[in-house]
């Protein structure tokens, strides 16, 4: 190792002799901390609402171990039979699996559990859901660009696991709604071509539903998965450390630097605080709002189902797919493909998934951008990305009301059969129209942008001139607000010859270029680009002769001198 | 890039903005004026506002601990189990303690939060970033390090060593799947197979009692299932329980229709498969393997309760809607010698969700 990349360990300071100094320098002399430490207690987090979305997440995580490591006391990960003999008199005297019976024990029997498997449940609810929004956040502000990449995808990995994870606990109850969902998953696994009985006969030990299926999925759900949720979790809150937090563009705020509050005391207190907040609201939704009633589906019986069954509403898409794909089949040399099944189950979330884990790198390929962001993009000025997320966002919302379509049907009174295939068309139709739309709207609202920056606000005053022409005065913005409005990148449209060899040798991978060129232009071309300086001056003084003109006017309408121009210490509208 | 600025703290605002190389190169139209001054608080400035505030904080963690000692009344006086104590129809325990915890943790939670935001300090501060990527020197050293490592171990100059190293890994892949092959045994026929047999009685599905066709009036659906189900060895024991009924109901599972013999359609190969307009068919959605029962009895189409596929069952169970492919499979049913339902003989084909080998006998 060279001496440059050796770090010279100063031994730890002697320290003013507190009690929290003496601990201090205890731990220090046997872990060597300070050196860290010292970096991070002042850590700089920069704030803003939608930074907290994350934290929702982290802090469901949390809950979720709490509260798991509680009914694991309890419940026992088994299918075999047992007659019910509990305190639940509906179902009393009833075979049915220890899994059931043990989540019926922990419902009524055991004081406190009925509240931990609701707040359980809730915030495995709110997991997901704060996941997603939070990974959505990130999209439309940009925070997905170098150096942040790989903690996307480290995201997005986390979201797919968090599903898993989902699903395999709402499998554990054994009642006759989740095994339902297993068997609907059976039905997926078997559609796979060639393999799809074999994979489905050793996911469940046997013939479905087989008696292997619940302690798997539970080693699954309270081993394997968490410890990968928790050691990913670790990883981006590393990898988020090391980049630290993006920040909003402003006055003083700049790609070099992270203004905001130290994490020792007021993250520290935030965050902290926010983490019994979220426990406390998940606590309350426990105590106020049933989730999952087990005690009224029954157990699982494969011969028998309830009409309108959903799943937890983070597979309402891959139910929707199910629901809306036309039954196609092909029957190839006595073998037969699933179409049917095979593309909404298994193809389908594996598209998405790849396109989710690999957007910021296709993003970056088309734009070239190869500079590093901490400063977020307003959803406005990446209109094409905003306009990808709001088209995707329509795909999901429609996939997800498909996946109630009979409860649509039956809350608005409609044809099933109508709305399927309104769906069926809407899915190919809707993102489309949603993206062109966005786009246009995002570029609407960088003219404004621009008006605003180049012609000043629109004051409300209206003004008549000696012609007797009327007009409405501008004024400057606040120069704070004008900074903030300008203070973002200008887009490069990648061109074909840009990287062209003096020599006029054609560069091998041209045809790529010309695509990417293609793509470059749609992605950047339309949009509105801040003013230059000069332009900016232009505008300027065209507000500036405007003034003078009005200046000169002997009789300046009222309000005029509040046009920041002028000093109004004192001033007052005058009244006649 | 080689000197590591991290954590300098710089004078507020005069961080300029002309230092950072992308908006020098693009010409910011408006110079970063840098960050605004600080606006004190009313506890910053009023000596009642911050006493104020600090009773705020301190009186929501009191009632916090309150909370929490409620928690523990609940705990004791709320019954649980055969008569538990209600309010409002709610569970009273569930309610009381959810309440408790809920209360205890939101005001712990927001006293933090009104704590840091009223009576800590509330200056903004500036730290600056650093180059996500090492040094040069660093790279360089470790690029040197990590050839040094490699050149010493030899592995370059050693094809030998190395491909065989390669191949004993790679071969580690047997021990770590193989051990996976005994998760489940192989699907056999066991797809293809359903306990029907010719001679079976059908029987009704709670009841386990056989059926006369003249117990079936025209427009009804009989979940039915076969005897088998109910049947007992000699010493009393069901014949099938646990898993293996479990497994068995998931592909034996039948209903019955009667309809007016003129509105049944049936296939000529299938004209003599039903009694007297009642006709037998798989229960098991041939989608994903939803149990299918809800039944239109004027149109005669069952509706799966999953995905929505709908089958005509006077017209063979075909496919009129939805996601599902292929027909319910039928059950030849015919009267045994007490004029009771029963199966002529098994499924003709394998009944649920498709799979690949499916039609492959």
């Amino acid at each position: 190792m060279s001496a440059a990349s050796v770090r010279k360990r100063e031994p730890a300071k002697v320290k003013k002799p507190s009690k929290i100094g003496g601990a201090a320098t205890w731990a220090d002399d046997r872990l060597g901390l300070a050196t860290v430490a010292k970096k991070n207690i002042r850590k700089v987090f920069p704030d803003h609402w939608s930074f907290m979305l994350g934290e929702i997440a982290l802090w469901s995580f949390v809950i979720l171990l709490l509260t798991g490591v509680f009914l694991t006391f309890w419940f026992t990960p088994s299918m075999g039979e047992v007659v019910y003999e509990g305190s639940y008199d509906q179902l009393r005297g009833i075979t049915m699996s220890e899994a059931y019976a043990t989540t019926l024990e922990i419902s009524f029997d055991v004081r406190g559990g009925l509240l931990m498997r609701q707040i359980h449940h809730w915030s495995a609810m709110l997991f997901i859901a704060a996941m997603f929004v939070h990974m959505m956040r990130v999209f439309f502000t940009g925070a997905f660009r170098k150096p942040r990449e790989l903690n996307w995808v480290v995201g997005g990995t986390l979201l797919m696991l968090g599903i898993l994870e989902g699903f395999a606990g709402y499998s554990l109850p054994d009642d006759l709604l989740s095994g339902t969902g297993l068997r609907i998953a059976d039905g997926l696994m078997k559609s796979i071509p060639v393999v799809g009985s074999y994979v489905s006969f050793f996911a469940f030990g046997g013939e479905f539903p087989g008696e292997a299926i619940i302690p798997r999925l539970f080693t699954v759900h309270v081993l394997l998965i968490p410890g990968l949720l928790l050691a990913l979790i670790g990883l981006h809150m590393l990898l988020l450390v090391y980049h630290k937090h993006t920040q909003w563009p402003g006055p003083g705020r700049t790609e070099k630097n992270v203004v905001g509050y130290p994490m020792m005391p007021v993250y520290a207190a935030k965050a902290g605080g926010f983490f019994f907040i979220v426990f406390g609201v998940t606590a309350l939704m426990g105590a106020l709002l049933t989730i999952n009633p087990v005690w009224l589906y029954g157990p699982y019986d494969p011969s028998k189902v309830t009409a309108g069954s959903q799943p937890d509403w983070y597979m309402g898409v891959a139910e929707g797919l199910l629901r809306i794909m036309p039954g196609w089949e092909t029957e190839l040399f006595g073998f037969t493909i699933s179409w049917n099944i095979f593309l909404p189950g298994v193809v389908a979330p594996g598209i998405i998934f790849t396109t989710v884990i690999l957007y910021p790198f296709i993003e970056a390929w088309i734009t070239g951008d190869k500079r590093e962001h901490h400063l977020l993009d307003r959803p406005r000025n990446a209109p094409t990305r905003t306009a990808f997320l709001v088209a995707a966002m329509t795909l999901f919302g429609l996939l997800w009301a498909a996946g109630g379509n009979d409860l649509l049907a039956i809350l608005f009174n409609l044809n099933l059969n109508y709305i399927t295939w309104f769906m069926r068309v809407a899915v190919f139709v809707g993102p489309p129209i949603a993206f062109i739309l966005t786009r246009r709207w995002c570029i609407s609202l960088q003219r404004q942008d621009e008006q605003q920056i180049l012609h000043g606000y629109e004051t409300g005053i209206i003004m008549r001139s000696p012609e007797g022409s009327y007009s409405e005065r501008h004024l400057p913005i606040d120069p704070a607000a004008a900074y903030y409005l300008t203070s973002r990148d200008r887009d490069e449209v990648f061109e074909v010859g840009s990287k062209a060899d003096g020599n006029g040798v054609v560069a091998p991978g041209s045809r790529k270029n010309t695509v990417r060129a293609r793509l470059s232009r749609f992605w950047f071309a339309d949009n509105v680009q801040k003013p230059t300086r000069q332009q900016l001056e232009e505008g300027h003084s065209h507000a500036d002769q405007e003034l003078a003109l009005h200046a000169a006017d002997a009789h300046p309408a009222d309000g005029h001198q509040y046009d920041g121009r002028h000093d109004v210490a004192g001033d007052e509208l005058r009244k006649e | 890039m080689s000197e590591r600025r991290d954590n300098e703290m710089a004078v507020p605002g005069n961080d300029d903005a002309t230092l950072d190389p992308h908006s020098a190169q693009s010409g910011d139209p408006i110079d970063n004026p840098g960050l605004p001054a600080h606006r004190p608080r009313p506890t910053d400035i009023d000596r009642a506002a911050e006493k104020r505030a600090e009773r705020q904080v301190a009186g929501m963690f009191g009632l916090a601990t309150l909370c929490a000692l409620l928690f523990g009344v609940a705990y004791f006086t709320l019954d649980i189990g055969e008569d538990p104590d209600t309010f409002l129809g709610l569970g009273a325990s569930n309610l009381a303690l959810g309440l408790a915890l809920g209360l205890a943790l939101l005001l712990i939670g927001v006293g933090a939060v009104q704590w840091a935001r009223k009576l800590m300090s509330d200056h903004e501060i500036v730290e600056m970033r650093h180059p996500v990527a090492s040094s040069e020197e660093d790279r360089t050293a470790t690029l040197a390090a990590l050839r040094q490592g490699t050149d010493d171990s030899g592995i370059a100059r050693r094809p030998l060593i190395r491909n065989s190293l390669l191949g004993a890994v790679a071969a580690l892949g047997i021990p770590a799947v193989l051990p996976l092959r005994d998760l489940g045994p192989l699907p056999g026929t066991a797809l293809e197979e359903t306990v029907w047999k010719p001679g079976m009685r059908v029987v009704n599905d709670v009841s386990g009692l056989a059926i006369k066709p003249a117990q079936v009036q025209v427009g009804q659906l009989v979940n039915a299932e076969p005897a088998v189900f109910f049947a007992r060895d000699e010493e009393g024991e069901p014949l099938l329980e646990g898993p293996a009924l479990q497994a068995a109901k998931v592909k034996a599972a039948v209903i019955l229709v009667k309809i007016e013999p003129e509105q049944i359609n049936a296939l000529p190969a299938r004209a003599d498969w039903g009694v007297e307009g009642i006709l037998c068919y798989s229960k098991i959605c041939t989608h994903v393997g939803c149990p299918i029962s809800l039944y239109e009895q004027q149109t005669r189409h069952v509706l799966c309760p999953c995905h929505q596929s709908t089958f005509d069952l006077a017209d063979n169970a075909k496919v009129l809607f939805g996601p599902a492919a292929r027909p319910l499979p039928q059950l030849p049913i015919g009267l045994d010698d007490q004029g009771y339902l029963v199966a002529t003989s098994g499924f003709q084909e394998p009944v649920g969700p498709s799979f690949w080998e499916r039609g492959d006998r």
